[in-house]
């Protein structure tokens, strides 16, 4: 696995190594078992039952399946609770994703923190109006900052709206162990906090088409310095 | 005239047409699914080396795809959009055509009447007209070939809005994912219309004293996977129908406002693509289990007669398989955890999901228990059991991770997906399938399989897919996306050497299976003559002539045994078959 550049990927990668090792035990035990049970039955013997095996099956099974629900309500439900308690504050990054065959588009609101609406029939790539924005009758957009790559300070929460043009496509950054499907019609949050500067590809997973294999974007994330001076840059 | 001689005579009196093409009688139409799902898993195998071979050497000419589709591949070049059509064809061809033909149609139609002693099913033209219907859905895929932009991209999932808004999406869009909506719908019914028909044998049509506790396990497996068929399967035709409606008559079941796809707005409003992934899963896992219970079925008793043991506990494994059905009905959100839907349900979908492991850990215990100590036989039949076994365990395990909401965030979507669900649905299930076959082809052809050419086919077999599947889970742990044509970006162009590594020994263990083919035509003719009772086997199927004649037997059987009854017996066998006179105890 590539390594974690996100607050929440320490709990995650925890309960990935924890479930590997018991999983992996249980295989291992399990696959031993039939071949010495193999094994052994060449040595003709005629012993031909163990009545207990019944309930050392169902005892077996009731405690492998207790330490995966207990495994489940400790380190997976942290796990999985760290990637959505996190609530937007004021100081969260907001920023809008929106996926289209094949490509990503990015939003941030400005100084204004408004999203101007999103008009569809003004969409229109090749002038680059990604978001089909209509900034002479909509205030709120005339400030929004729109990219091509997503920008993200360090140590600093993020809420990503996710969404979709046209099908389903997918959010993936595999060193900020996130992965949601943006869904035409729906407006999903993602929260993360990036911990590592770097460079990292954004992967597109849910089936989009026939350039699904090359839809891919880059998240930098950079020094909450850089960001300011990067987000100047781009605004009007 | 004997009866048996009369039966003969009834049989040829109907005339070809109506004894071999047409037939009501419940041998023929499993041999019909049994041939239909041979034709459809090697054409599915294709699928997947052009598949294979493109993802590991992108650009690579082969030699002779050009005349296949000149427009999906040209100059021998397959085209990003070719290869997820190829895709979507292999999945559906796999799972609709094999994994859900073979085990249950063919050897349930097959064996199901002859293990509970019946004449016949309870609907035999019910039967045939499912048969027929699963052929007309079968072609209506192949079809999708022929037609100009070829068979959809959308995979066997399907998914809308893509599916839903025709070419612009993408090709194959158009009337290719038109012809595999009513392929699929054509299934449902004709899965449906079977499963009543398996339901009603097995409730109404066994002989005198085959109480439901003395039913071979395989009769049971086949009797709770027709339930699962009817209430999924009917589901899924329900999704079908409303989708095709979306696609050609204007309504918005799946389809949200607002779309722009390639540049045009799309006149829809109102539709929900999570409805579609609900109904899909609701479907799309009880389908897993309806291809892998039969497999449970014929494991629990091939595994007991070459043990020479009763199966150990019996009443628990039934118990066990009762639940992973009712089960595999409550546990369709954990395919849906990173779709959108609230991380609460997620939360509730991963609890039966683990819990669900829990019936199939007791199965695959119950198993090994029954091993232990018996005098194993090591048949191919029993070979390709304990193969199962073991990769059995191999995915069922890889399934626990996925079950974890927070690891599956990771892991969705990618090749380690791919890895545990072709372990446990498809070499698992496969491997139920070869058992049955070299349990059963005396049975059904009057002749034994070539064993020397068996184990080698095992051995080859299980030591492939082990290359094959097990790199993919470490494939997916790096991050590797599925459905990707070809690999080119920095991160996975680094992966192309254990992608080829997957390919080649694909390629080999799908060389392997001729070994299999060989043996399976060769013995139809010059195998060694079967006796009545080749494996000392306990069930019914064994006291009919191999195979039977129509209408199976002469009178109906009286049952007095269970079917597991394995052990020194006071007749000096050491198994008493189940219409053996009463008093036949075992001495254990």
């Amino acid at each position: 696995m590539p390594n974690a550049a996100s607050s929440h990927a320490p709990d995650l990668d925890r309960l990935i190594a924890w479930a590997m090792i018991d999983v992996g035990v249980a295989f291992v035990l399990a696959q031993l078992l039939l071949a010495a049970l193999i094994w052994k039955s060449r040595e003709k013997s005629t012993s031909t039952s163990w009545p207990r095996t019944v309930r050392i099956a169902v005892v077996v099974s009731v405690l492998f399946i207790s330490l995966e629900l207990f495994s489940a309500a400790t380190l997976g439900r942290r796990a999985w609770g760290s990637m959505f308690s996190s609530a937007s504050t004021a100081s969260t990054v907001r920023a809008q994703v929106m996926g289209q065959q094949f490509a990503y588009y990015f939003r941030y609101p400005g100084p204004d923190g408004q999203f101007g609406p999103i008009h569809v029939d003004k969409i229109d790539p090749s002038i680059g109006n990604y978001f089909g924005l209509d900034g002479r009758n909509d205030v709120a957009s005339r400030d929004d900052v729109v990219s091509a790559s997503l920008v993200l300070p360090v140590n600093q929460p993020v809420e990503l709206m996710l969404n979709s043009q046209d099908v389903i496509h997918s959010f993936y950054v595999r060193e900020l162990r996130v992965q949601q499907d943006m869904v035409p019609g729906m407006q999903i949050p993602v929260r993360f906090t990036p911990t590592r500067v770097g460079k990292y590809e954004i992967a597109c997973t849910q089936l989009c088409g026939l350039g699904h294999y090359r839809m891919r974007a880059y998240v930098e994330v950079v020094s909450q310095n850089d960001f300011h001076k990067w987000m100047q840059e781009h605004e009007r | 005239m004997s009866p048996e001689i009369q039966l003969r005579a009834a049989q040829q009196t109907k005339g070809f047409l109506r004894t071999y093409i047409f037939s009501t009688d419940h041998k023929i139409i499993g041999l019909q699914y049994f041939f239909l799902s041979l034709f459809a898993v090697l054409a599915g195998m294709a699928l997947s080396w052009l598949m294979r071979i493109n993802v590991a050497w992108s650009g690579v000419r082969i030699f002779g795809l050009e005349l296949v589709s000149p427009t999906g591949a040209p100059g021998g070049v397959m085209t990003p959009e070719y290869y997820l059509s190829l895709m979507t064809l292999h999945g559906t061809i796999m799972i609709f055509f094999v994994l859900t033909l073979a085990p249950q149609n063919a050897f349930g139609n097959y064996l199901l009447p002859l293990q509970i002693g019946a004449k016949e099913t309870a609907f035999p033209v019910l039967n045939m007209l499912s048969f027929w219907t699963t052929l007309l859905a079968f072609l209506v895929l192949l079809a999708s070939f022929f037609v100009k932009d070829g068979p959809p991209i959308s995979g066997w999932t399907a998914y809308p809005p893509m599916s839903a808004v025709g070419n612009d999406a993408g090709p194959g869009l158009g009337t290719g994912q038109n012809l595999w909506l009513i392929s699929i719908g054509l299934l449902c019914i004709a899965s449906v219309t079977s499963s009543i028909n398996f339901m009603v044998t097995f409730i109404d049509m066994r002989c005198q004293g085959m109480s439901l506790l003395r039913a071979p396990l395989t009769c049971w497996a086949w009797f709770i996977t027709s339930i699962l068929s009817l209430l999924s399967f009917a589901v899924l035709l329900a999704a079908v129908v409303l989708l095709f409606l979306d696609r050609n008559a204007g309504t918005s079941f799946f389809v949200p406002a607002n779309l722009l796809v390639s540049g045009k707005i799309v006149p829809h409003s109102g539709g929900s693509p999570l409805l579609w992934q609900h109904l899909f899963w609701f479907f799309g896992h009880p389908e897993v289990y309806i291809t892998i219970l039969p497999g449970f079925g014929i494991v629990s008793h091939v595994l007991a007669c070459f043990s020479r043991k009763s199966i150990l506990g019996y009443r628990l494994i039934l118990g066990c398989m009762l639940a992973i059905g009712f089960l595999s009905f409550v546990v369709w959100g954990h395919h849906m955890f990173v779709s959108g839907m609230s991380p609460f349900s997620g939360f509730l979908f991963s609890i039966p999901t683990i819990i669900i492991s829990f019936p199939s850990m007791i199965i695959t215990l119950l198993w090994l228990g029954t091993l232990w100590g018996g005098r194993l036989q090591f048949n191919t039949a029993m070979m390709f059991c304990l193969g199962f076994i073991s990769t059995f365990v191999a995915g069922g395990l890889g399934g626990i991770l996925l079950a974890h909401p927070a690891v599956d965030s990771y892991l969705h979507a990618t090749y380690f997906v791919v890895g545990h669900f072709h372990m446990v649905m498809g070499v698992s299930a496969v491997f139920a399938i070869f058992a049955a076959i070299y349990f059963w082809y005396p049975k059904m052809f009057g002749r034994m399989l070539n064993e020397r050419l068996g184990q080698v086919h095992f051995g080859l077999t299980f030591l492939g897919v082990y290359c094959i599947f097990m790199p993919m889970h470490l494939l997916g742990m790096t991050g590797n996306p599925r459905r990707y044509a070809i690999l080119s970006d920095d991160f996975l162009i680094g992966l192309i050497p254990l992608h080829r590594f997957i390919t080649i020994a694909a390629l080999i263990t799908g060389a392997v299976q001729v070994l299999f083919l060989v043996n399976l035509f060769w013995s139809m003719y010059k195998g060694e003559q079967a006796s009545l009772n080749p494996w000392n086997a306990t069930s019914l199927e064994w006291t009919t002539s191999s195979p039977p004649l129509n209408g199976n037997s002469s009178e109906l059987p009286v049952v007095n045994h269970g079917a597991y009854e394995y052990g020194p017996a006071s007749s000096g066998r050491d198994f008493v078959m189940q219409s053996d006179p009463a008093g036949m105890k075992e001495i254990e």
